[in-house]
C-alpha cells in the first residue's frame, strides 16, 4: 500500500465520517437498520489488509459455499480498530497484526475459534502456531495467515565487500551516511537499536528503552529518510545502500534489481504474523469458520500465496514449492534464523504513551 | 417565508454540517480528557519543547514558502497583466493548469524529480555539473510546498492587478511619472489587497501541512501538521490533538487578523 493510496484512503474516510453525522442530524436510525437486516441473510462480513487476498479465491468460496462475501479492505491496523469500535459494521472475521490481535483479545473482543471440526487446520505449521502462543496462549483465537521478518535489504553494489551485512551496527556505519532507510514505524524502528544492545524487542525496560532512544537519536544525522512503502522503490532505483524493510517489500525489490539482497542480523530480529480473528460484532460465526478453513485448503492458500507472495505457513503449499523458493531465506527463514526472532507483544497502555513520546521526540530531534 | 432565505439553505446545511460541528467536535475533544472531564492541559500541552519546536519548525516553513512564493508570483503576475489579453490569457492558463492537478500527484511528481537518481541530477551530470541531494531535506518541503500553493499567490495579485484603471496610469504618465514612479505610486499600492490575500491563502495551509513534510521530508523533520497526525492515527489521543488544533487555529486566526488590518477596507479580499 503506497502513501498516495493511505492518504487517498485516509480523506475517504474524513469524508464519510463526517457525512456519517449528517443522518444523525436528520434523527433518522438509517445504519441501525443496515445493521439488522445483514445478520439473517446467509453473508459473511470480511475485513482484510488492502490487496491481500486473491480475488478469486473469494468467489470460490461463494460458489461453493452459497454464503456472500462483503469484503473490506485498511490501511493501518490502527484504521481497522478505529472502523471496528465504532460498530457501524459487524464484522464477522477480521484478519490484521499480532500486537492488534493480542490487545483485542486482552480487551476481551475476540470469540474463541472451533478449530478441531476444521478440516485443514492440520496443515498449518507447528512452528508458527507455537510462535502465535506469544499472542494468543493456547491457539484459541486466532488462526495464522501469512508471516514475515523484518530484516536489512542491501545493494552489494554499494556497500563494502559485497557481502551480508552480518550486525544491525552496520546501519551506524558513518561510510553510509544519506544512504540508509529506516522503518517509518514505530516499533520496527527501535527493534533496531533494542536487537543490537541484545535486548527483548519486547523490552519494557526503561533505560534499554531510552539506550535504544539516544543510539537513534545519534543515528538520525545518518538517515536519508524514515519510510515504509517507499523504501522498496528506493531500493530498486539504487537510491540507498542499506534499508530497514519488510521480507514481503524485499522480496519484490530482489525481484526487480538484482544488486539487491535481503539478511537478517545475527542478532535477531521480528516475526511477524497475520492472523484471522473472530470479532464480538461476528454476527455469522459458522460462515466465518467455513471462511478460515477455507483459507488453509491447499489448493486456496496455494492461490493466496502465489498472489501475495509472504510467508505461508501452510505446510501442504510449502511442500508444492520448488526446492528454490521453500529454500528462499526472504520468504520461509531457516531454521538457525528463526531461533532469534521475536514476536511483538501488546506492551500496554501506559508503555504506548511512553513509546509514541519516544517517538515524537526521536522525530523532532 | 423569504425566499432568498430559502436559497441559503443548501449553504447554511453545509456551513453547519461541514465547517460549525466539526470545529465544536474539534473543541470538545481539545477541552476534555479521555474521561470527559474538562481541563486545558490539552491547550497547554503546546509549552512542551517537542511541541513547541515542531510549531517553530511550521511556522518558518510556511514563512519560507509565502516569501518565495511572493517574490515569484508578483513579477510575474505584473508581466502577465501587462500582456495584451489573448496572450495573456493563455500564459495565465500556464500557471494556473497545474492547480487543476490532484496536489499528491504534483508532490510525487516532484519527488521523482529530486530524487538522487532523478531528472534533476540526470539534467545535472549531462551537464557535468555536481549532482544535488535535495530529496528528503527542508529544501525540499520548501520547494514542493512553494511549487503547490504557487498559483494561490498569483491568482489573486494578478486579478488585483488588472482591475487596475488604465486610466489612473495614463494620468501618471501625463503629470510626467516615469515607469518607476507609476509603478510605486499607483500599481503597488492598488496591487496590495491581492498580495494579502495571496499571502494568506500561501501561509495558512502552508502552517498545518504535514503530506508534503512526510514525503518530501521523509518524515526526518517534525511540523506542528506531523504531530497533530501522531496524535489521531498513531496515539489514538483525539484529545491531545484536538487540543493542539485548537492552537493552530488561533495561530492562524491571528495572522488573519493582522494581515486583515493592513487591508484596506474599500478595497476588500480580491480572490
Amino acid at each position: 500500500m503506497n502513501k498516495l493510496q493511505l492518504y487517498k484512503r485516509k480523506s475517504i474516510l474524513l469524508l464519510l465520517g463526517t457525512a456519517a453525522l449528517l443522518p444523525a442530524l436528520s434523527g433518522c436510525g438509517s445504519s441501525a437498520e443496515a445493521a439488522s437486516s445483514s445478520a439473517d441473510d446467509n453473508t459473511l462480513i470480511v475485513f482484510n489488509y488492502g490487496d491481500y487476498i486473491e480475488q478469486e479465491t473469494i468467489d470460490l468460496f461463494e460458489e461453493e459455499t452459497g454464503i456472500t462475501v462483503k469484503y473490506e479492505q485498511y490501511v493501518t491496523p490502527e484504521d481497522m480498530y478505529t472502523k471496528y469500535s465504532s460498530g457501524s459494521i459487524d464484522y464477522d472475521l477480521i484478519c490484521t497484526s499480532d500486537y492488534m490481535v493480542e490487545k483485542m483479545i486482552q480487551a476481551g473482543e475476540t470469540l474463541p475459534i472451533d478449530t478441531s471440526s476444521m478440516e485443514y487446520y492440520d496443515n498449518l505449521d507447528p512452528v508458527y502456531l507455537e510462535f502465535s502462543e506469544a499472542f494468543d496462549p493456547g491457539n484459541q483465537y486466532a488462526v495464522p495467515y501469512f508471516f514475515g521478518t523484518v530484516g536489512i535489504c542491501y545493494n552489494t553494489a554499494m556497500i563494502e565487500d559485497e557481502s551480508a551485512p552480518e550486525s544491525w551496527s552496520v546501519l551506524w556505519e558513518e561510510q553510509y551516511r544519506s544512504s540508509i532507510v529506516m522503518e517509518n514505524s514505530m516499533r520496527d524502528a527501535f527493534l533496531v537499536p533494542l536487537k543490537w544492545k541484545g535486548h527483548s524487542l519486547n523490552s519494557t525496560d526503561k533505560t534499554e528503552l531510552q539506550e535504544a532512544l539516544d543510539l537513534l537519536k545519534d543515528q538520525k544525522e545518518l538517515v536519508m529518510a524514515y519510510l515504509v512503502d517507499e523504501t522498496r522503490d528506493m531500493m530498486i532505483a539504487g537510491d540507498a545502500a542499506l534499508a530497514v524493510i519488510y521480507s514481503g517489500d524485499a522480496s519484490v525489490a530482489m525481484e526487480e534489481n538484482e544488486d539487491l539482497d535481503y539478511t537478517i542480523p545475527s542478532e535477531g530480529s521480528n516475526l511477524w504474523i497475520d492472523c484471522w480473528f473472530i470479532p464480538d460484532s461476528c454476527r455469522h460465526k459458522e460462515n466465518a469458520e467455513k471462511f478460515i478453513d477455507f483459507m488453509n485448503r491447499p489448493d486456496i492458500a496455494m492461490m493466496n500465496f502465489d498472489y501475495v507472495w509472504y510467508g505461508t505457513p501452510n505446510l501442504a503449499v510449502k511442500e508444492e514449492l520448488d526446492e528454490e523458493t521453500q529454500e528462499d531465506p526472504t520468504v520461509f527463514p531457516p531454521e538457525e534464523v528463526l531461533e532469534n526472532l521475536e514476536v511483538y507483544n501488546y506492551l500496554g497502555a501506559e508503555m504506548d504513551t511512553y513509546y509514541n513520546q519516544m517517538w515524537k521526540e526521536l522525530k523532532s530531534y | 417565508m423569504n425566499k432568498r432565505k430559502l436559497l441559503a439553505g443548501p449553504y447554511l446545511v453545509w456551513a453547519v454540517g461541514f465547517i460549525i460541528l466539526p470545529l465544536l467536535i474539534v473543541l470538545y475533544y481539545g477541552l476534555t480528557r479521555a474521561d470527559g472531564s474538562f481541563t486545558l492541559e490539552n491547550l497547554t500541552a503546546i509549552a512542551d519543547p517537542i511541541h513547541l519546536k515542531a510549531l517553530g519548525q511550521s511556522l518558518l516553513i510556511a514563512l519560507g514558502s509565502t516569501v518565495i512564493s511572493l517574490v515569484i508570483a508578483y513579477p510575474l503576475a505584473y508581466i502577465l497583466s501587462k500582456l495584451q489579453s489573448g496572450r495573456g490569457g493563455i500564459m495565465y492558463m500556464m500557471f494556473i493548469l497545474p492547480m487543476w492537478i490532484n496536489f499528491m500527484l504534483r508532490v510525487l511528481a516532484i519527488q521523482m524529480i529530486l530524487s538522487n537518481n532523478g531528472l534533476l541530477n540526470a539534467l545535472l551530470t549531462f551537464l557535468h555539473l555536481p549532482a544535488q541531494h535535495l530529496m528528503y531535506s527542508r529544501a525540499a518541503i520548501l520547494i514542493g510546498m512553494t511549487y503547490d500553493y504557487l498559483p494561490f499567490m498569483i491568482l489573486p495579485i494578478y486579478n488585483a492587478m488588472c482591475k487596475i484603471d488604465r486610466d489612473l496610469l495614463d494620468a501618471a504618465a501625463d503629470l510626467g511619472a516615469g515607469r518607476i514612479v507609476t509603478f510605486r505610486h499607483v500599481v503597488l499600492p492598488l496591487s496590495l489587497p491581492g498580495v494579502i490575500s495571496g499571502i494568506i491563502m500561501v501561509f495558512i495551509p502552508s502552517i498545518s501541512e504535514f503530506a508534503i513534510a512526510d514525503i518530501l521530508g521523509g518524515s526526518k523533520i517534525l511540523l506542528i501538521g506531523n504531530v497533530i497526525e501522531q496524535e489521531f492515527s498513531l496515539s489514538s489521543n483525539w484529545n491531545l490533538g484536538s487540543g493542539l488544533s485548537v492552537i493552530l487555529m488561533i495561530f492562524i486566526f491571528i495572522s488573519m487578523a493582522v494581515m486583515n488590518r493592513t487591508d484596506s477596507p474599500e478595497e476588500g479580499l480580491t480572490i
